[in-house]
């Protein structure tokens, strides 16, 4: 379902297979655990790119897992564990001590747009794929770290509220229009995928501390950082 | 170290000599206390500030090399930045950085901490150096940025990236006003401006006020602003 490459500085995550990359709580775990393995593998200069193979970056949660509980009550219940579940899987990218970059090969809905949207990064496609928070048509209500997330990286109000509150499936030009990915301008998986690596390999030849890169990012979102939990480390050799 | 000029309404003050022109106590202090002059003259709620410099620096930040020599003398630097940033958000008239050489770290601070930034677009740069250099980054640096800088992928880029901002990508990501092709014609602009907004009028006591309100965050940080919306600010003798 998931897998961790190395290719030099880059670590490369890929969510594996054609469906639709959905989390479930063991794909949770499995994310969660190759996020702690880069992590414990990082030094300076080390970059993660994560990308997805077929037709989907993710469609969101495994909501026909949540279904097969039987009951409303559990069904509920399955929703909000891997709500619960993916939180520290939002928190382990904040806290990464690398550059992270997302290289959307496909569609990223809900909690998978809240996965892309969680990197330093988000390069994605010109001809194919959309991003959907889907919230609004099936009725699910916002978890809280997912709008801190989006408040923390969208920053006008008109695009928060087309990836809220419209339902809109937002293209590849639209989005960097909107300022919710960095890039777009690619025909391919394989393109955006090749753009990421070379962003990848710009930024690890600075070679930076991760731990002073990854305490610069949490201190850019102290909103969202309070919800997770996620606490600003102090440095080893702090300089004033 | 800083000199003060009086250009009929206008206060210009300048980081003067060929030097860093490093924030260390000494200098903090002068600034500070000409800002003291600036307020506590006759007219100054209808006044405009200029800050600028000579040479090649607008600021290149605090003095690390004294910082290492005594390390209690960066928390003492810290301090006076922060009152001093406290000031320039209290000042009851409008303030223009006139960036004529590089601003980095404390040094780029202190220039966003004016209502405008007019800077030269043949040299010089703004660059938060901090992840380059392994800098520890104040929380209230941060607050700053938050407040300067609208968009989340500029503040990731200066952040995260220490990107050397050349004048016309400051005004791209909206952190530079306008920008000039030299150190002259910028302090000309911040002239003519200065002197638009003194034809404007208004009162420098309510213009103060409302800045204290539109950076209530960034005094929360620096001086402590109490939750009553009452400054620990000096009284300016505002009539509100």
């Amino acid at each position: 379902m998931c897998t961790l490459e190395k290719r030099g500085d880059l670590f490369l995550l890929t969510l594996t297979g054609d469906g639709e990359h959905r989390f479930h709580p063991d794909t949770i775990a499995t994310i969660l655990s190759l996020l702690d393995q880069a992590k414990s593998q990082s030094k300076r200069g080390s970059v993660l790119i994560t990308t997805g193979h077929g037709k989907f970056f993710s469609n969101g949660f495994d909501l026909a897992w949540a279904q097969t509980a039987g009951s409303k009550t559990g069904a509920a219940n399955r929703l909000h564990q891997m709500v619960e579940s993916f939180k520290p899987v939002v928190a382990a990218l904040l806290d990464l001590p690398m550059p992270t970059i997302a290289a959307l090969n496909g569609h990223a809905a809900a909690a998978g747009l809240i996965l892309a949207l969680s990197h330093d990064y988000v390069f994605m496609r010109k001809d194919r794929g959309v991003l959907y928070m889907s919230e609004v048509d099936i009725g699910l209500s916002m978890p809280e770290y997912f709008s801190a997330l989006v408040r923390a990286k969208i920053g006008t109000s008109a695009a928060r509220r087309e990836l809220l509150l419209s339902g809109k499936k937002i293209r590849g030009e639209e989005a960097v229009g909107l300022g919710i990915v960095d890039a777009a301008g690619y025909d391919s998986a394989e393109s955006v995928v090749e753009a990421t690596v070379r962003l990848g390999e710009k930024l690890a030849a600075k070679k930076w501390s991760g731990e002073v890169y990854a305490s610069i990012r949490k201190s850019l979102y102290p909103e969202l950082c309070g919800i997770l939990g996620v606490e600003a480390r102090v440095f080893a050799t702090p300089k004033l | 170290m800083c000199s003060l000029e009086k250009r009929g309404r206008l206060f210009i003050l300048k980081l003067t000599g060929d030097g860093e022109h490093r924030l260390n106590p000494t200098l903090l202090d002068s600034i500070r206390s000409t800002i003291n002059k600036i307020r506590s003259d006759q007219s100054s709620s209808q006044s405009v500030l200029i800050t600028t410099s000579d040479g090649k620096f607008f600021s290149n930040g605090y003095d690390l090399a004294l910082a290492e020599t005594n390390p209690s003398l960066s928390v003492l630097m810290d301090v006076k930045l922060r009152s001093l940033v406290a000031d320039l958000i209290s000042l009851p008239m409008p303030t223009i950085a006139a960036v004529t050489g590089h601003a980095s770290a404390a040094g780029c601070i202190l220039a966003m901490s004016h209502d405008y930034v007019l800077m030269r677009s043949d040299r010089g740069f703004l660059y938060m150096s901090e992840l380059n250099i392994e800098l520890k980054v104040p929380a209230w640096f941060m607050a700053v940025i938050r407040a300067k800088i609208g968009s989340p992928a500029a503040r990731r880029d200066v952040m995260l990236t220490a990107a050397k901002v050349t004048a016309e990508k400051g005004v791209e990501m909206g952190i530079v006003d306008s920008a000039y092709g030299s150190a002259a014609e910028t302090v000309e602009a911040a002239v003519r401006l200065g002197e638009e907004i003194v034809m404007r009028g208004g009162d420098g006591h309510v213009y103060g006020k409302m800045r204290e309100t539109l950076f209530r965050e960034v005094l929360v940080h620096t001086i402590g602003f109490d939750e009553t919306g009452s400054s620990g600010v000096r009284n300016t003798g505002s009539k509100l």
